[in-house]
């Protein structure tokens, strides 16, 4: 967060970094980045940052948002970092998203990789919208699992109570005490990784992914009986048809396909 | 030995693997498992930090403590941690430990206040320690010698220091920064229940139905608490409920059922507002056959003022033109005027109407007394009369987005909670109700809601004073490390207790002085007033911590005087210091804590020292060494608040057989009684652990007198520990012996015949309160024996002088609301509230050098409501100055997140040396408790 102190060397950091972007923009290292492309799959980027493949193809890679980071959140990847060289990305365990009100990365992006809308409800930019990756707890190692009072991670979040609440049950092994865990909601989190960066366990047990990567999915045959919301995935909902192994062949083919496994 | 852990982890596992498989492992590396599997060892401890006391575990390898666990025996935390407790093992070993004393010098090498710090040995540090105190002694007496002590002392460091400084030096002039955080808890003790400390225990949350928490962010200042509060609501969702009464929301708010904002000061009139729907409205719920046979009615001056400076003390005078006087500005002395006279205000006016004064009238006020006298239950009554549903909500209401429909519908409802026939109700507050110009009420206030339900001192129900510090209770109340106080409640004003102390500690009768009002505000005041010339900080930062800072510092800095620092690290205190001294930190030395509800805990000493440090009873006895007889129990002209002189005693000494070049060391701390207390490697509580004081160590620190030291060859600290509890056994504070404790976790005083005394006063679990109701049929006995004798009369003062005996009986008082002396205005329009977080401790002394916690936590923030800042220009994140009529902080923006204040009110957390909040806040304190407020002044916010 000191910004001033450390300006001179980004800057310096930054100029390089761009220059390369712009250099493998023209050609010359291609390969490498196409090799890095795959790598860019766990990077989290700005806010409002479009699809990977489309925000790779989109980002000129000019450092504009990197510049207009107030926290020196926004770092472009260098030569050698194994990641697509020029591009914007962030790690929150060094330096998370602040979750700018003004969110000034993004308005100054020149060539739409950071898509103002995405990051705005009703026309006003709103940060709360971000989709920059969510929060997973791994279990074994966090601490509030084990019963420790911390929840350090529910406090350093800037929506708490909607992005990461605490769930209450009873410890049975003391008897008198209770289970205060963190459960992220991926409708709210915005990956800005404030409780990565303050998880007190040695390495985060609460680390942001790209939600592509983090997020599984439920297939929109089965709705929550319990859950009016839930009928919304219904919209979705298509034609079924099933294809499993000892289902591919037609019914008259399997019919006639002789007895020699039955007697 | 020098093994690795990964080589351990290697190494073990082979040969676990192995055995498994039933191969043959070779006896080499089979040597290398075992010896990495004895390579350490567990013992237990109490945890360095918060009140709560819960019980840890500590692992030694290789000379260092490596880990910690929660102790699953421990009956307070069954094996659990806080964030903080989890990292015990890492406070002693941040990269800037102190390791060696250091002292201001020029290049000459001579002492110079103005010089840089250079590392000194310690028989320089401590020549220089005696020619000041000496210096002092001359110049003011024993007055002139101040110490900084602390509810964080050992409880053994705590009973040396204060017996060196009454004892020795006859000074009073000691006090905690224990006096920041419960002294109006204390006052509430004394004059209700005449003896200090709580009547129930943490069991009373299992057995409760009512948890209400007044004040106080239980959640994060008291995580271990708060989860046993989680779990009986888990248990019993529906009948359990929860009340969340504070100035802001946090996240003590987020189990409640129930949460009320109020404006700051108002908890005075919320539990008068309880009080007046019993009295008024439920008659029927006041328990009339407890209430006749164990309590009375009593009030006291309401014109006592804010504890602020008073007309004609040297550092407000000469009063000039511009309004400004002496050292202060004429902002500040706008409330420092109030000490003196106050115009009555609309908002305060009804409440203090039944008392004789109304809206508009002039308050002269006097300095706070704890004076107070007997009450009719109808004058009671008629002070109540004031606090309708109407005028508390209109006063008390703390968010100006709220409806007054719905704050009146949660002032309704807390009161029936209260009320509720056959409902256990506990009452738990910390700082809020502490920490307030009218402290000392608020916590007598809290008591006569539970006394008139007889709702006290059962299972279950109580209101229960939670201490912030780990042995805030063991040490700074129970040792009586005060300057009004001696140990087991004695009272250094009463003629008969300092008898008893003198008597104990083998000195002559009249040694003790018997004046002791420099609290620990005041011991600023009298550096600041040229007073003290000599002061010692021990375990605490004062010159962080307290209200006003600006000027401590700058009395400390500027003016003619010596402070001397023991520490670990190097915090604000040990920077405006000219001496520092190391000080061995917790699990350093052996030791003893007491919590909050009264469980005393000990520890052995589990590692040596880091560099040259020693511990703060070492520190104490080596400075013993340097005074005699002679030095300092002459005569002494009446100084300071002492009006009178102290007598010569060395004839007496002379009679009792000491000398005039007899050292303190050798009648305090190195007498007959001490040296019978054996080193004994043979002793199963000693077997195997060091003892740095007993026996010096393998360190070789070269002493004070320039000598390695050698140890003292007794065991000092079991001495020290068994002589301080000599004083309360059989006294209604007695402690089970040292040797036990090394056995047990804790144990709750008073301990009679081996068993603990969960709830107090009453008769079923209580053998002190049995034996004051032996031949009755009562249940209670409040046999506290404090201000037991008073006068009778009204709500306006005494009527009839003659004393009357109040045996077995607790208080109710009749306290008013009054306003604090600053409030917001139109320039300063922002109240401002103070306080800790989670992750960190105190003054982050030891917290902020946790690499994880610096980092979960890296500054002090300013929590605002959001619209406050838009409306000042001011953005989340963004930098904004605090400023108030005393100075300013720049600190960041938070509108979201864990404290989300209402509009009208920031918090800002005073952990943070670079965000250093106590510049603005304000050293109004209760007049009665001298505990400052840091709670509440009046800020204007702006961008920086």
């Amino acid at each position: 967060m000191e910004k001033e102190q450390g300006s001179d060397r980004r800057k310096f950091i930054l100029d390089m970094a761009r220059g390369v972007g712009i250099a493998a923009l023209g050609g010359f290292v291609w390969s490498a980045f196409i090799d890095e492309a795959k790598a860019s799959q766990l990077l989290l980027r700005p806010p409002g940052a479009l699809k990977e493949n489309d925000f790779l193809r989109t980002c000129i890679k000019c450092g504009l948002c990197v510049e207009a980071c107030p926290y020196d959140t926004l770092m472009l990847a260098r030569p050698g970092d194994h990641r697509p060289l020029g591009t914007p990305f962030f790690l929150p365990r060094d330096v998370p998203c602040y979750m700018c009100p003004d969110i000034p990365c993004v308005p100054v992006c020149p060539s739409g990789a950071l898509d103002k809308k995405s990051v705005s409800t009703e026309g006003h930019l709103n940060i709360k919208s971000a989709q920059m990756g969510l929060a997973v707890v791994d279990q074994e190692s966090c601490i509030a699992f084990w019963g420790i009072q911390c929840d350090a991670c529910y406090r350093a979040c800037p929506i708490l109570g909607e992005a990461i609440t605490i769930e209450y049950s009873k410890n049975e092994r003391t008897g008198k005490h209770a289970f205060m865990v963190p459960i992220v909601h991926s409708g709210a989190c915005t990956g800005c990784g404030l409780c990565e960066h303050a998880c007190v366990t040695q390495k985060a047990s609460i680390h942001i992914l790209p939600r592509e990567v983090a997020m599984g999915k439920a297939g929109n045959h089965y709705i929550k009986g319990w859950d009016k919301k839930d009928e919304k995935r219904l919209e979705n909902a298509k034609e079924i048809k099933t294809t499993t192994e000892i289902s591919k062949k037609s019914a008259v083919d399997s019919l006639n396909s002789g007895m020699k496994d039955l007697y | 030995m020098s093994f690795s852990r990964r080589d351990f982890l290697k190494s073990s596992a082979a040969a676990s693997a192995a055995a498994a498989m039933g191969m043959v492992v070779p006896t080499g590396l089979q040597a290398a498992a075992k010896e990495a599997e004895s390579g350490w060892r567990w013992d237990k401890a109490a945890c360095r930090f918060c009140g709560t006391g819960c019980g840890i575990m500590m692992a030694t390898k290789n000379g260092k403590i490596v880990a910690v666990k929660g102790d699953p025996a421990a009956p307070v935390n069954r094996g659990l941690n806080c964030i903080k407790g989890y990292f015990n093992a890492k406070i002693m070993y941040g990269a800037d430990r102190l390791t060696q004393p250091l002292l201001r010098v020029n290049a000459k090498g001579e002492f110079d206040k103005h010089g840089n710090f250079a590392p000194v040995s310690w028989k320089r540090a401590y020549d220089e320690m005696e020619k000041h105190i000496r210096i002092a002694l001359k110049a003011s007496g024993p007055e002139g010698v101040g110490v900084f002590a602390s509810g964080q002392h050992t409880i053994m460091e705590g009973y040396a220091a204060q017996k060196m400084m009454k004892a020795g030096f006859r000074s009073n002039a000691i006090d905690p920064n224990a006096r920041h955080c419960m002294a109006s808890a204390v006052v509430g003790f004394y004059q209700t229940f005449g003896i200090d400390e709580p009547s129930g225990c943490y069991d009373d949350i299992e057995l409760t139905d009512t948890v209400v928490s007044w004040g106080s962010n239980m959640a994060e200042m008291h995580p271990i608490l708060w989860s046993r509060v989680t779990d009986r609501k888990l248990t019993h969702p529906d009948r359990v409920k929860i009340v969340s009464i504070q100035t802001y929301t946090h996240r003590t708010s987020d189990l409640a059922d129930i949460e009320i904002i109020f404006t700051p000061n108002t908890d005075l009139a919320l539990w008068n507002y309880v009080a007046r729907e019993i009295v008024y409205n439920h008659p029927e719920a006041i328990d009339w056959d407890f209430v006749k046979k164990h309590i009375i009615f009593a009030t006291g001056p309401v014109n006592i003022g804010y504890g602020l400076r008073r007309a004609g003390e040297k550092s407000i005078t000469p009063v000039r033109t511009d309004g400004s006087a002496g050292k202060y500005s004429a902002k500040e002395m706008i409330a420092i005027n109030k000490e003196m006279n106050k115009k009555v205000s609309t908002t305060e006016g009804p409440a203090l109407e039944p008392y004789g004064y109304k809206a508009g009238d002039t308050m002269h006020n006097t300095a706070g007394t704890l004076d107070h006298w007997e009450i009719s239950f109808e004058e009671y009554k008629r002070s109540l009369a004031p606090y309708t549903l109407d005028y508390v909500a209109k006063i008390a209401k703390g968010n100006p987005d709220e409806s007054i429909d719905a704050f009146k519908k949660k002032l309704q409802a807390l009161a029936a909670l209260y009320i509720e026939k056959d409902r256990k109700v506990v009452s738990f507050w910390t700082m809020g109700m502490n920490q307030h110009t009218r402290g000392s009420w608020d916590n007598t206030l809290a008591y006569n809601v539970h006394f008139l339900l007889n709702k006290q001192a059962k299972p279950g129900s109580g209101a229960f004073s939670l201490t912030g510090q780990p042995s805030a209770c063991g040490t700074a109340r129970e040792v009586g490390v005060f300057t009004h106080r001696l140990p087991a409640d004695l009272m250094v004003a009463n003629p008969a207790h300092r008898k008893i102390a003198e008597k104990k500690w083998m000195i002559p009768e009249d040694t003790l002085n018997g004046v002791g009002v420099q609290d620990i505000m005041r011991i600023h005041r009298d550096i600041e007033d040229g007073l003290i010339k000599f002061a010692w900080v021990n375990v605490c930062n004062p010159y962080q911590d307290t209200a006003s800072a600006t000027h401590w510092i700058k009395a400390a800095r500027e003016m003619d005087n010596f402070i001397v620092t023991s520490d670990g690290y190097p915090g604000i205190s040990a920077k405006v210091s000219d001496l520092i001294l190391p000080a061995a930190m917790i699990y350093e030395k052996w030791g003893a804590y007491g919590n909050a509800e009264r469980r005393t805990q000990h520890w052995r000493q589990q590692v040596l020292p880091v560099g040259d440090a020693m511990s703060d009873t070492w520190q104490w006895v080596e400075l013993s060494k340097r005074f005699t007889v002679k030095d300092l129990w002459g005569a002494y002209a009446p100084s300071g608040p002492r009006k009178t002189a102290l007598p010569d005693v060395i004839a007496k000494a002379k009679a009792m057989g000491y000398s005039e070049n007899t050292t303190m060391y050798e009648i305090l701390f190195a007498n007959k009684i001490a040296k019978s207390y054996k080193l004994d490697q043979k002793d199963p509580i000693q077997k195997g652990y060091d003892n740095s004081e007993g026996y010096g160590d393998k360190r070789n620190v070269v002493g004070t007198d320039g000598k390695v030291f050698g140890g003292y060859g007794f065991f000092i600290q079991k001495y020290l520990f068994e002589e301080y509890a000599s004083f309360g056994r059989g006294h209604g504070h007695d402690l089970a012996p040292f040797d036990v404790y090394h056995k047990v976790r804790g144990l709750k005083w008073p301990v009679v015949d081996g068993k603990e005394t969960p709830w107090r006063f009453n008769v079923k679990y209580d053998p002190y309160a049995a034996k004051a109701a032996k031949g009755t049929n009562n249940e209670f006995a409040f046999y506290g024996m404090i201000a037991k004798e008073l006068p009778h009369g009204d709500l306006s003062g005494i009527k009839d002088k003659t004393k009357k005996a109040l045996t077995n009986k607790a208080k109710i008082f009749a306290r008013p609301y009054m306003d604090p002396p600053e409030m917001p205005d139109a320039e300063y329009d922002t109240w401002l509230c103070t306080g800790r977080v989670l992750e960190h401790w105190h003054s982050g002394t030891m917290t902020m050098r946790v690499p994880e916690l610096y980092r979960a936590v890296p500054e002090a923030l300013c929590y605002m409501h959001p619209k406050d800042a838009k409306d000042k220009g001011l953005t989340q994140g963004g930098l904004c100055w605090i400023e108030s009529r005393r100075g300013k902080v720049k600190a960041r923006v938070e509108t979201r997140g864990r404290n989300r204040p209402s509009r009208g009110l920031v918090f800002v957390p005073w952990f943070d040396e670079r965000v250093f909040i106590n510049k603005v806040t304000l050293d109004q304190a209760c007049p009665m408790s001298k505990q400052v407020d840091h709670k509440k002044c009046a800020v204007k916010i702006y961008k920086a």
